[in-house]
């Protein structure tokens, strides 16, 4: 953890330059606007939470250049990304595969609305259903203190 | 010796927290009067200490007293005034001891104003905010000390770091705290309520106005945040899905849902124990946000202070407060029978799903949050869950919520006809959709985010207007306005909290769809368009600043030939921090924000220039603005100053509406 720190800080103190550089952008505009898009993806892998589309990092324009490299030489985006995650692990996505336990991450919240759902649906049920324990009408004491209220 | 009294004070608060803590609640549970009534002194005399204790420190950063191990750390005499103050809180230690001065003030507050509470309720509420001053002190004395002292003072301190060398930090954290730890109050009514064993409508009046102005401070809190992440390079923009800004928008949330389901307990005295359930949860989230903040355990970028050791010791102050609160809570729970009874198609219902909506939402970014320390310790997979995730995950709920959110604000209690009740909408809804495909004609891009951004955020607001409307009744137009402006304050609350989250739904949508980005190299006296405007690059110069270099350059906004503005975006080095930043210029607008950033020198001359038109973006804030309004306006509703005092009259009787 203080190792990485430490890293972040002295990559960030030699290299003030800001996040895409002018002369990255690809000459095809379709082709750059994939790229961006792929690069929001993409983690920055020495920053502290910052996709590489933003970072100042070495290592995130590195792997800029590698991402229009593929896409260059006639990558779809699925095998640009597969070819970077080959490389560097699936640490490097910032949306999370579907595949295997992260199935859990993903149904996580409509299974939790699912299941909230029938919660809620029950207590509405109950609520309704009840029957009123509270009757509606007036007691005989109430009614003839209210009818004396509205005689006055 | 300011410094040492300053110490000693908060050595004395921690044993008066104690004191708190203890005594009213042994007094509440024999109704032994003179033990219930220590609590008010007791929480009067620890915000005083605390606040004494505060200003030692803030002393120190002022007259920048190297002796103290803090102050080196984080100021510097070259520091200008302001952020030697906000400096103070610009770390761990200080923030710490920010953060207890807003609980013992929170609970000095119960002490001020709950006059009209039952005294064995507030001595109970104040004994568990005792509770929590006790173990935050203690976590401040005896692992954040921020009086340690050097041996050998240096000549100079190590300055602040530089991101944090900004108007933001003198007010973000403030505010974030007051509503972070006003969630505490929630939480203390909530186990005073359990103890107690009981929740009626008064409970919920009661409860209501904290969790109003915890949750307004919040909105506030965050909405600073997010604008200085905005203007501030490399933190991500308006808002990034880290870890950091989770913790906080977690807590919001919760407090979003308990606000509205206090409200269910007031007038209808239905969701009773729900609504305990999510005053702790509430303050759960708010626990485990300062755990995320300041352990380290999941990379942030806006990370500072980070120490593994002090996660340990939140964790345990976690456990203790949830552990013991929800124990209580299923032990006591079964005991909150509801009277309330409301059929399927009612404003109960709608609320419920508002809840349910609210309540899965944070659920979806807490596990997103945790999920890649989860995945690294269950599953041996290191992974990284983004802002795409978030967008994908969290989303939907945005929608459901914006879209049930007219229909349930005009639904009667106990039971409604859901076509009648919703026939002043269908003209809202017409002209929601004609904005909505007028929006998509007029724009060039195919995204379909800004013109359903529009649709939904159009149905919210008019929605809300509609609902104004319908409550000024039949007749004359001079008289319906009349109506109008006789309608109770927490209407006309309800009503601009509903705008703003519609206006905040909007702009998000807006930027990010119709967003301009320009990347070029500019040599100096060179012009280049940007959407309908031209900009040229003036110039480029060294200016120095009071603790650090600038290089600043000079660029003149233009439009049909007119200047319009003149930006000077900068590149920082702060010397003492050796670090860089870059400081945008922004000409700002009600439609638009035109954002230059100044990048390198190439190596072939002229400058990297960044350009972005940002449509919309500041209505993101306008409508966090209008959000907390509609809370404040809310919480100055004449009921709560009035009706809470009735039951004081007439203990025991509580009215059925």
């Amino acid at each position: 953890m203080i190792r990485a720190g430490l890293l972040a800080l002295v990559l960030l103190a030699a290299a003030p330059a800001a996040a895409v550089q002018p002369d990255e952008v690809l000459p095809d505009p379709a082709l750059e606007s994939r790229a961006r898009e792929l690069s929001k993806n993409l983690r920055c892998l020495v920053c502290r939470n910052e996709s590489i589309d933003e970072s100042h990092a070495d290592l995130a324009r590195d792997l800029r250049l590698l991402l229009r490299e593929r896409l260059v030489a006639g990558d779809s985006d699925d095998e640009a990304m597969a070819f970077i995650v080959d490389r560097y692990g699936e640490y490097v996505l910032l949306t999370p595969t579907t595949g295997g336990s992260n199935l859990l991450l993903w149904l996580a919240g409509p299974a939790m609305l699912g299941a909230g759902g029938l919660i809620a649906a029950q207590y509405l049920r109950r609520r309704s259903g009840a029957g009123d324990p509270a009757p509606e009408t007036l007691s005989e004491a109430d009614a003839r203190r209210l009818a004396e209220l509205l005689d006055r | 010796m300011i410094v040492e009294l300053g110490h000693f004070a908060l050595v004395l608060a921690l044993a008066v927290a104690l004191i708190q803590s203890v005594v009213p609640l042994i007094g509440a549970q024999r109704r032994w009067g003179t033990w219930m009534s220590v609590g008010e002194p007791a929480a009067i005399t620890q915000v005083l200490l605390i606040g004494f204790s505060f200003a030692a420190l803030t002393y120190a950063f002022v007259t920048s007293d190297f002796s103290l191990r803090l102050v080196v750390q984080n100021s510097h005499t070259l520091k200008p005034m302001i952020y030697k103050i906000s400096g103070v809180w610009g770390n761990h230690e200080g923030s710490l001891l920010l953060w207890v001065l807003i609980l013992a003030l929170y609970g000095a507050c119960v002490a001020w104003f709950g006059g009209n509470l039952p005294p064995s309720l507030r001595a109970r509420v104040l004994a568990v905010q005792g509770m929590i001053g006790v173990a935050f002190l203690a976590f401040l004395l005896f692992t954040s000390n921020p009086f340690l002292r050097l041996a050998i003072p240096p000549m100079n301190g190590r300055d602040l770091n530089p991101l944090l060398q900004d108007p933001g930090l003198a007010f973000h954290p403030p505010f974030l705290y007051l509503g972070y730890v006003g969630l505490s109050m929630a939480f203390s009514f909530a186990v005073a309520a359990l103890i107690e064993g009981r929740v009626d409508a008064a409970w919920g009046r009661w409860v209501r106005p904290w969790t109003l102005a915890a949750w307004v401070f919040l909105t506030i809190g965050i909405a600073l945040g997010s604008w200085w992440a905005y203007y501030e390079l490399g933190w991500g923009g308006f808002w990034f899905w880290d870890p950091v800004e989770n913790a906080s928008f977690m807590p919001w949330l919760f407090a979003a849902a308990l606000l509205h389901s206090a409200i269910v307990v007031e007038k209808r005295e239905a969701l009773k124990s729900w609504t305990i359930l999510l005053a702790i949860l509430a303050f759960g989230f708010s626990l485990i946000g300062t755990f995320i903040v300041r352990s380290g355990v999941i990379t942030s970028v806006h990370a500072f202070a980070n120490d593994p050791e002090r996660g340990v010791f939140i964790l345990m102050i976690l456990g203790l407060f949830m552990g013991g609160a929800l124990t209580l809570y299923a032990a006591r729970a079964s005991a909150m029978e509801a009277k309330g009874v409301f059929a399927p198609v009612s404003r109960e219902s709608a609320l419920v799903a508002n809840n349910l909506l609210l309540a899965v939402s944070a659920f979806v970014v807490f596990v997103g949050t945790v999920w890649p320390l989860v995945a690294e310790l269950v599953f041996d997979r290191k992974l990284s869950v983004g802002p795409p995730f978030f967008n994908m995950a969290f989303t939907p709920f945005v929608v459901a919520l914006a879209v049930l959110l007219p229909v349930g604000s005009v639904l009667p209690w106990k039971r409604g006809d859901l076509f009648r009740a919703a026939q002043p909408l269908a003209g809202v809804l017409v002209l929601s959709m004609a904005l909505g495909a007028l929006a998509w004609t007029l724009q060039t891009q195919r995204s379909i985010l800004g013109p359903v951004g529009l649709v939904l955020a159009a149905w919210v607001v008019l929605g809300a207007l509609a609902d104004l409307w319908q409550r000024a009744g039949r007749g004359p137009l001079a008289l319906r306005l009349a109506r109008l402006t006789r309608l109770p304050r927490s209407d006309w609350g309800k009503a601009a909290a509903h705008i703003g989250f519609g206006v905040t739904v909007f702009a998000v949508a807006a930027v990010t769809a119709w967003k301009t980005e320009d990347i070029r190299v500019v040599q100096i006296g060179e012009t280049y368009p940007l959407g309908p405007y031209v900009v040229q690059l003036r110039d480029v110069r060294d200016v120095p600043g009071p603790n650090y270099m600038a290089t600043q350059a000079e660029l003149v906004l233009q439009r049909d030939g007119q200047e319009i503005a003149t930006l000077r975006p900068e590149k920082r080095m702060y010397p003492v921090a050796r670090m860089p930043t870059t400081e945008a210029g922004i000409d700002h607008s009600l439609l638009r924000d035109v954002y230059l950033v100044i990048g390198d020198e190439q190596a072939a001359g002229g400058w990297a220039v960044r350009s972005y038109i940002e449509p919309f973006v500041n209505f993101i804030w306008i409508g966090c603005l209008l959000m907390a309004l509609g809370g404040g306006l809310s919480l100055s509703d004449r009921r709560f100053r009035v009706a809470a005092g009735a039951r004081r009259a007439a203990p025991g009787a509580v009215a059925a509406e």
